[in-house]
């Protein structure tokens, strides 16, 4: 079996982001959090690998702590979706053509049709910028995802023949959805997570580009960009590191989910074998 | 028909447009952070508001120059009584308001008597405090008696808050301002701009511009490029102190750094329950690095102060020594105060740079020492609600950009609320003294006061750091009010 060229770039760029983060919590080549004004705005050296920022931080160790925020704001913004989504996309599967279904599914609907930004000002206006309210934000747009996904999938399943022998055998509802349905719809899900994952990652980095993110001292990818862009015209390493390493762990992590949806789609293994 | 009176519109218009680009320029663009929430100079504190109207649309009876001395208004001149409680103003002739009606006495007595009113909405109600009377003696001359001798009356009229309205348009100023000065207030175009024409019938010099518009930008960024594409013509006080390096090497344009009124200090809530404690202000003041600050988040400009005065100002004491960069003594004073564990605060801040940026460096240096702070980003009318009116922080960056405010320690309810007896005494003996040195040393001894209270952290004087078109001559260079004042501005060939 063949694997492909996309996938492979993805685990390896995916491989570096996770790997970059981890280290950072033990080891990073600068402190962050201490400002030296002094040191501000160098240019790339030995001694600063990407230069430094405008408080003469170090741009690379800012890139690697942001990796934290950026992981921890996106998986915990994913899970939220998951645990919502998956439960009532399962439900709703079940009780398919039911006042249920309508009920579930024509409020993911309504979840759908607000742009997620404006989701997230408006939570952020009401309860204050933070991280949490970040991850809330990105949360909630996650969960008519995961929900919709969940259904779809698991309609298809419905129909098969062990299901109906499942119910012969006096098998209900739920225990049919929580044994059958949902491991095999499994791998799918785990693919839309880490496209997900990916989104979140950028939709931390909006945030905190207008402000609304993570604060300050904690560092961020998207409030670099948003810090450094004034400074463009004569500091352009401020702008362009932060805003390749979004580039880079966003398309990482989506070749990575494209990838592995392939491998791992029973309707499309055929194709690739 | 209608189609053909829309393509004679367009026409006129495209017409017009071209004929203007053949003359020569006598029209300006200026650019401004911060859009006025109205236009009405006496109805409102923003200093957006002077920045507009101040000497291009109202004036008022006495006027600050561009050097921060105050020369005559509208009043011609005056004479001061022996016993200074008697100011005679004798007015200019020939004045009239911008709708077309006589500028008279009447109208500096209404105007002085709706500012000073107690239901006045004047943001400055302070300045009117001592006026007992106005009086009209004739259409040309207007008497003002005081209940106590005040050495900086003339100042006090000298600013935006004093400006003389009309009558029958003043309920009106918020939205379409009447006034007497060299320039119309011909549009408001809400979010974008308000447009300015010359006014013809000018009593004093006619002005060189025929029009003048303030273009509201509040980014950073696309102030930038703005001036970099022409759009605005200058930026008085340009929001990104950044780019300044990249403005002066460029012959296009001139970079204008002066002086402001503007004392930037870290604003202390002194009765929050961690800040009553003066050790622990003291020790906040000996954690900051000023010139760290001055360095980090305005490039390079400002001046480090010690107190809340203008160090250009000629009572100036410079008492930085007293809150100097000392981090081991700060630690002594937080363990001394009972923190040696550790102590968090709030830190509120505001949108301008300065408070962004300078917040960021001192929660570091705060840091160092052992104070964590709670950094939030606040829109201005977050702060305002929260931190101005509500009281609700701990720590806040602004600049105080009223002249000679230090009168703003005496109200225990302003949102520092610092309540000091021995202050207000001083403010008192203040108000009553008239003999220039005595006045010049209690002004040196407030200062000195609140900075051996540490009420707040004293941290730069806001320079004004403003970019122009090279060929744009007459703009100020310091900032002795809130104005942006363009009856001297033109542009040379």
């Amino acid at each position: 079996m063949k694997i492909p060229l996309a996938f492979i770039i993805g685990c390896i760029l995916s491989f570096l982001f996770f790997v970059m983060t981890i280290v950072s919590l033990f080891w990073i080549p600068h402190e962050v959090e201490k400002l030296n004004i002094l040191e501000r705005l160098k240019g790339p050296s030995y001694q600063y690998f990407l230069g430094t920022d405008h408080f003469g931080r170090d741009i690379f160790s800012m890139l690697m702590v942001g990796g934290q925020t950026s992981i921890t704001v996106a998986l915990i913004a994913v899970s939220v979706g998951m645990i919502f989504g998956i439960p009532l996309g399962l439900l709703a599967a079940a009780s398919r053509q039911s006042i249920w279904d309508d009920l579930i599914m024509r409020s993911n609907d309504l979840i759908f049709a607000f742009p997620s930004l404006v989701i997230a000002i408006l939570i952020t206006a009401v309860f204050g910028p933070s991280a949490i309210n970040a991850i809330i934000a990105i949360g909630i747009f996650n969960v008519p995802v995961f929900a919709r996904v969940t259904r779809g999938a698991a309609l298809s399943i419905w129909t098969l023949d062990f299901i109906l022998s499942a119910r012969i055998a006096g098998k209900g509802s739920l225990r049919i959805s929580v044994e059958h349905i949902l491991p095999n719809i499994l791998s799918l899900l785990i693919v839309q997570g880490s496209i997900q994952f990916s989104l979140g990652i950028l939709a931390e980095a909006g945030l905190s580009y207008v402000g609304l993110g993570v604060q300050p001292p904690t560092p961020s990818w998207g409030r670099m960009l948003a810090d450094s862009q004034t400074m463009i015209s004569f500091a352009p390493n401020l702008a362009l590191f932060p805003g390749i390493t979004i580039i880079l762990a966003v398309l990482g992590l989506n070749l990575l989910g494209d990838g592995a949806r392939d491998l791992l789609d029973p309707r499309l293994q055929d194709k690739i074998r | 028909m209608r189609f053909l009176i829309n393509i004679f519109c367009a026409a006129s218009v495209l017409f017009g447009t071209l004929n203007a680009v053949h003359a020569a320029r006598n029209s300006v663009v200026v650019g401004m952070q911060l859009e006025p929430p109205n236009l009405d100079p006496t109805g409102g504190a923003a200093a957006a508001i002077d920045e507009v109207v101040y000497s291009n649309i109202f004036e008022g009876l006495t006027r600050f120059q561009a050097d921060g001395s105050v020369s005559s208004g509208l009043a011609k001149s005056w004479s001061i009584s022996g016993d200074g409680l008697v100011y005679t103003f004798e007015l200019n002739d020939g004045v009239k308001f911008h709708d077309g009606s006589i500028f008279d006495a009447s109208d500096v007595k209404f105007s002085l008597d709706r500012a000073r009113a107690e239901n006045s909405t004047n943001a400055q109600k302070g300045l009117f405090k001592g006026i007992e009377a106005v009086s009209v003696i004739n259409p040309l001359v207007v008497e003002i008696k005081l209940s106590n001798p005040n050495g900086s009356f003339l100042r006090n009229l000298a600013w935006g808050d004093a400006i003389i309205l009309d009558q029958e348009t003043a309920g009106k100023a918020a939205t379409a301002p009447v006034g007497t000065g060299p320039f119309k207030f011909s549009q408001w175009v809400k979010g974008d701009r308000v447009d300015l024409v010359r006014n013809e019938d000018y009593w004093g010099n006619s002005v060189a511009l025929e029009k003048a518009s303030f273009k509201f930008i509040s980014d950073p960024t696309a102030a930038f490029a703005a001036l970099m594409a022409g759009d605005v013509d200058a930026f008085p006080v340009y929001p990104a102190p950044e780019t300044l390096a990249q403005f002066d090497a460029d012959p296009n344009f001139n970079v204008i750094v002066g002086s402001t009124e503007g004392e930037t200090i870290l604003s202390t809530n002194n009765q929050a329950e961690n800040l009553k404690d003066v050790r622990v202000r003291k020790a906040i003041a000996h954690a900051i690095n000023r010139q760290e600050i001055v360095d980090g988040a305005m490039f390079g400009f400002g001046t480090p102060i010690g107190t809340h005065f203008a160090p250009h100002h000629p009572d100036y004491v410079d008492l930085t020594g007293q809150s100097n960069y000392d981090p081991d003594r700060s630690m002594a004073l937080l363990a001394e105060a009972g923190h040696a564990g550790g102590l968090t605060l709030s830190l509120k801040l505001p949108p301008p740079s300065y408070a962004r940026r300078g917040g960021e460096i001192i929660a570091s240096q705060l840091r160092a020492v052992g104070i964590e702070t709670k950094m939030e980003n606040l829109e201005w009318s977050q702060w305002l609600e929260q931190v101005f009116k509500g009281k609700d922080y701990d720590l806040t960056i602004v600049s105080h950009t009223e002249p000679m405010d230090i009168g703003i320690y005496g109200n225990p309810k302003y949102y520092f609320q610092y309540d000091s007896q021995e202050f207000r005494d001083l403010m008192t003996q203040l108000n009553l003294e008239t003999d220039a040195n005595k006045r010049s040393s209690i002004l040196k001894n407030a200062q000195k006061l609140i900075s051996k209270d540490y009420v707040n952290g004293y941290l730069f004087q806001l320079a004004k750091t403003g970019v122009a078109n090279a060929k744009l001559v007459g703009l100020w260079k310091n900032s002795p009010t809130q104005a942006n004042d363009l009856t001297g501005v033109s542009w040379k060939e």
